[in-house]
């Protein structure tokens, strides 16, 4: 690599895009004011990116304590099972059942409607909305050098659809026969058949129903999201000068594009045989005492159907934290990301595959185990592309000079996450060792570390990272970092025990371990967890309070770039409106990493051309 | 009372949270912000040192405490002959997933520590290396290659089927909410026909009784097998989704109504001898009720059981069946003393269809 010295000129960024920016004519159209002229159209109804942005988050946030406090009550059941939780009454009602000797327990059709309504809302509603749709929508204009998406009205659709979904699935918890209670892969016949489970009557058809809204609402996401990035990129952005934040919003819209329609199929379909009387999924079923008419159906198929969405989502999922860790390192560490092409290439890579392995699910449903040996070859191979993004991450701390913020902080314990649950990964793609791990603690132990508590990660190094750009203030620092080695030390705490308890076999999804010899050797370790399960939600308490009170009492920012960053979204004004730039838009002069190429400065945004005799950087 | 407890907590865990804030914002109007910022990132650096050194000796720490529990490791053998290769796999896997957790986490957290922003520092514009590039992509793809082509073979001989001039026995467990059936041939070693609409209280397989394979057919209340002999499991379903789900023996299988499945092992231990392995640690030497202290040692107890691993509803966690392995002789005189379904219950009864048509 050349150690190219330049003088890169250091001219005033508005002076820079008043040179060399694009005149779109913005201000003789004034659409800005048209769009944004009362509380409704500027809170509510909007369909400013950023705004729309904002309004995921907080959506996300409320949904992702709701789902965190259902957690804690189900983990005081498996870690204290004899305690009494009189005490949740008022709040759960009927769901705690209180004995003569005043001991109430929880109910198992709602403990394990607790466990599906976690699952369900920390993957799609937090996990997706929240984090896809809070950055995607904040990032994709703002650093693409684009007045606002392609559709801001679609935009706008699709965050009120997810609104929508949310208020179908909030509405199902009050439901007499309570929410639904098949897992959140709602396999059926368990999810078709209301006489198999409380759960499955209106609670699932409530349940379907606010995830095929979802669906839309990530459609409408999506397709905006892609149309963004392919026509709306300002002058000179070509696409191997995009941040990774935006490479990997892209290829996630795709991924969401392609699969979760397969998905709404599937739910389709298990509506058909719920009302309708088909039989896709279900066959030869005697239950409440009499034999179903349902002939010739397989539960596999619709295995098939939903993991061909389920896997693909665990990349939608962590895509976005990969791209918003990649830009927040190489940003705090003053260094250009290592290995910017073999990082889109493996992102592509990951992409493609996430297609063709779904059925590492269902090593154990009954397929042919001859398939078997095709997924497994697929699954280990993803860990090829996921181990050389690990890599690039370390080295892209190597020879930095790391500024050590919460974002910095995270991004760096998204390393680690990723590494601790992608390594288990590699135990559970093989399907030998899956035959004993398959539906084991060991599952559980791999799933949150790699896409649960990485993804949150990746999503709050975002937020710290990008919180001045969307309140124009900064979150408090020690709060921050006190929330960083909490949740790190907390996480940890709770799911890497779950790997040993795995080990020995324990299975998932259980009301109880006591009720099998083999399972109930873990009684402090039980415990434990839960205690640090509280603990660690405790410490996003911290996070949510410094959020709120930031927004309005945060330290303000005085300069427009505070992080000294390269991309396009530290040139607009602190107080962006809608429109993002007042006057013309930016003109792209370099990639987004050129982090101490200059011997004095040691960044250059991307907005100042190349300095005289200056390649630009071979990336 | 106790929700306005816990709300005036959380006001004031939110007063005290934000005043320390503000004294570190004060802080920094004071210093300057970029003493502070460099105060901070060694402050920050020593943690990401002293985290990883916690980290990783917690980690050793806990691993060897419950080094138990890990698959073929001190009394967690298999009790199946194809176990062992389940757990040779697993043993692999760890191996090279744990050197490459150690190394990566060292580096990751020392250079956040040895890359510590400073004043005086700059950052070097390192953008990419082809050569380590390469490195590091082909040494994954090698590693995951002989993990694929071990983890292939172990699986396609686990999985194989029997082969027609093998002997074997075969039994039946069907899953329903909320237990196991199982059923044993008789004498033929053939089990007999069943039809879901032929389920009833009195028939609760749903057999047919003009199917003479059923007329030997044994319902039994647990799994009982002579150890050495290769036995095929043939898992159905009633209703929902089960699993068969054996521990001990690395068996697990979805049950799936409509579609039969199957799972072929061979017990290699019998109950007596796990128990004898066991004896041997000291965590199965301790009553197996913690309040009775004249209760059984856990290993003396100890059974190996059949589980469900799928979630089926709201008793899915107690799906619990015993498995007991026996010797041959032994397993002969269990056998003696299991009566034929048809000819204790059904046989000369108004269910009994084969009597009816036979008139």
């Amino acid at each position: 690599m050349e150690n190219t010295i330049v003088k890169a000129p250091q001219i005033d960024e508005t002076e820079l895009i008043e040179k060399y920016g694009y005149d779109d004519h913005f201000h003789d159209h004034h659409h800005g004011d048209k769009f944004q002229s009362n509380f409704v159209t500027t809170y509510i109804f909007s369909q400013d990116h950023k705004m729309i942005a904002k309004q995921f988050l907080i959506t996300g946030m409320f949904w992702a304590i709701i789902g965190g406090l259902m957690s804690l009550v189900f983990r005081l059941q498996l870690g204290f099972p004899d305690e009494s939780l009189a005490w949740l009454k008022p709040v759960l009602g009927k769901w705690i059942v209180v004995n003569d000797a005043g001991i109430g327990t929880l109910a198992p059709e709602f403990y394990y409607a607790l466990v599906t309504m976690h699952g369900t809302i920390l993957v799609f509603f937090v996990l997706t909305a929240g984090l896809s749709g809070t950055f995607s929508n904040l990032l994709i204009p703002l650093q693409l050098g684009a007045r606002d998406m392609a559709s801001p009205l679609l935009n706008m659709l699709s965050y009120w659809f997810f609104f929508l979904a949310g208020v179908i699935m909030f509405i199902s918890l009050f439901l007499n026969t309570g929410p639904f209670s098949g897992g959140w892969t709602a396999y059926p016949p368990l999810s078709a058949l209301p006489l198999a489970s409380t759960g499955s009557g209106a609670g699932m058809t409530l349940w379907v129903l606010s995830l095929v809204f979802f669906v839309v609402s990530v459609l409408l996401g999506g397709i905006n999201y892609i149309t963004t990035v392919l026509n709306l990129r300002t002058k000179g952005m070509s696409m191997w000068r995009m941040p990774l934040t935006i490479w990997a919003f892209f290829i996630t819209a795709i991924i969401g594009l392609l699969s979760f329609p397969v998905l709404v199929s599937a739910f389709l379909l298990v509506m058909f045989d719920r009302g309708l009387g088909t039989s896709f999924f279900l066959s030869e079923i005697f239950i409440g005492g009499q034999a179903l008419d349902h002939v010739g159906g397989s539960p596999v198929l619709y295995q098939h159907l939903f993991w061909f969405l389920g896997h693909p989502e665990v990349y939608i999922i962590i895509l976005p934290a990969m791209g918003i860790v990649s830009e927040v390192l190489s940003v705090h560490s003053r260094k250009p990301i290592f290995g910017y092409k073999a990082m889109v290439f493996s992102i592509l890579a990951i992409a493609f595959l996430s297609f063709i392995v779904w059925a590492h699910h269902m090593f154990m449903s009954g397929v042919n185990p001859f398939i078997s040996n095709i997924f497994v070859i697929f699954t280990l191979i993803i860990a090829v592309p996921s181990a050389v993004k690990v890599f690039n991450w370390i080295s892209t701390l190597y020879k930095g000079n790391i500024r050590f913020n919460p974002a910095s902080l995270f991004a760096i314990g998204f390393v680690s996450m990723f590494i601790s649950g992608g390594l288990t990964g590699i135990f559970l793609g093989n399907s030998a060792i899956d035959i004993q791990m398959h539906d084991t603690y060991f599952v559980v132990a791999h799933f949150h570390i790699v896409m649960g508590v990485a993804a949150f990660f990746g999503m709050f190094a975002g937020i710290y990272h990008w919180f001045p750009k969307m309140y124009g203030r900064f979150m408090n620092d020690t709060l921050g970092k006190v929330h960083f080695w909490g949740t790190m030390i907390g996480a940890y705490a709770v799911f890497w025990p779950m790997h040993y308890t795995g080990m020995a076999g324990v299975p998932r999804r259980y009301y109880r371990f006591d009720t099998f010899e083999t399972f109930s050797h873990f009684t402090e370790l039980n415990q434990f967890i839960t205690i640090a399960a509280i603990a660690t939600f405790g410490f996003q308490i911290l996070f949510v309070i410094n959020f709120f009170y930031s927004i309005w009492n945060g330290k303000k920012m005085t300069v427009k770039n505070p992080w000294k960053a390269n991309t396009l979204e530290w040139t607009t004004p602190i107080e962006t409106g809608h429109g993002n730039w007042p006057g013309k838009l930016p003109a792209v002069q370099r990639w987004s990493y050129d982090y101490s190429k200059d011997e004095e400065v040691d960044y250059i945004p991307q907005i100042v051309p190349l300095a005289e005799g200056e390649k630009e950087s071979d990336h | 009372m106790n929700f306005l407890l816990i709300l005036i907590s959380l006001v004031l865990i939110a007063i005290v949270a934000i005043q320390i804030g503000k004294v570190s914002d004060l802080a920094s109007k004071i210093r300057g912000e970029e003493e502070v910022q460099e105060m901070n990132n060694n402050r920050q650096a020593i943690y990401s040192v002293i985290f990883l050194i916690v980290f990783l000796v917690g980690v050793i720490y806990s691993g060897m405490h419950y080094q138990n529990y890990f698959l073929g490791f001190g009394p967690h053998t298999p009790a199946s002959a194809h176990g062992g290769e389940l757990d040779s796999m697993f043993k692999v896997t760890l191996f090279f997933t744990g050197i490459v957790f150690i190394i990566t986490h060292i580096l990751l957290f020392y250079f956040s520590f040895k890359y510590r922003g400073s004043r005086q520092k700059k950052a070097s514009f390192v953008a990419h290396d082809t050569k380590l590039e390469v490195i590091w992509t082909a040494i994954p793809a090698v590693v995951m290659a002989f993990l694929v082509i071990k983890g292939l073979d172990a699986w396609n001989e686990v999985m194989a089927d029997v082969s027609p001039d093998e002997e074997y026995m075969e039994i039946e467990a069907t899953g329903y909410q909320f237990a196991w059936l199982l059923r044993y041939p008789g004498a033929d070693g053939l089990i007999g026909e069943k039809d879901f609409r032929l389920i009833s209280s009195s028939n609760p397989l749903g057999q047919n009784w003009n199917d003479s394979k059923n007329h030997d057919d044994m319902h039994v209340d647990e799994i009982v097998l002579p150890v050495g002999k290769k036995v095929r499991v043939r898992i159905t379903s009633r209703d929902v989704l089960h699993n068969f789900y054996l521990p001990h023996f690395r068996v697990k299988m979805d049950a799936v109504p409509g579609m039969p499945t199957y799972f072929v092992f061979t017990p290699t231990v019998t109950t007596e001898e796990y128990r004898k392995q066991l004896k041997e640690f000291d965590e199965y030497n301790v009553p197996s009720d913690p309040e009775d202290s004249s209760s059984p040692l856990m290993w003396e107890s100890f059974n190996f059981e059949l589980a469900c691993a799928e979630l089926c509803g709201a008793g899915h966690y107690s799906m619990r069946k015993l498995v007991r392995i026996v010797s041959q002789e032994e397993y002969d005189t269990w056998l003696a003393t299991q009566k034929s379904f048809y000819e204790s219950t059904i046989k000369g009864t108004s269910d009994d269809t084969f009597n009816n048509s036979s008139l």
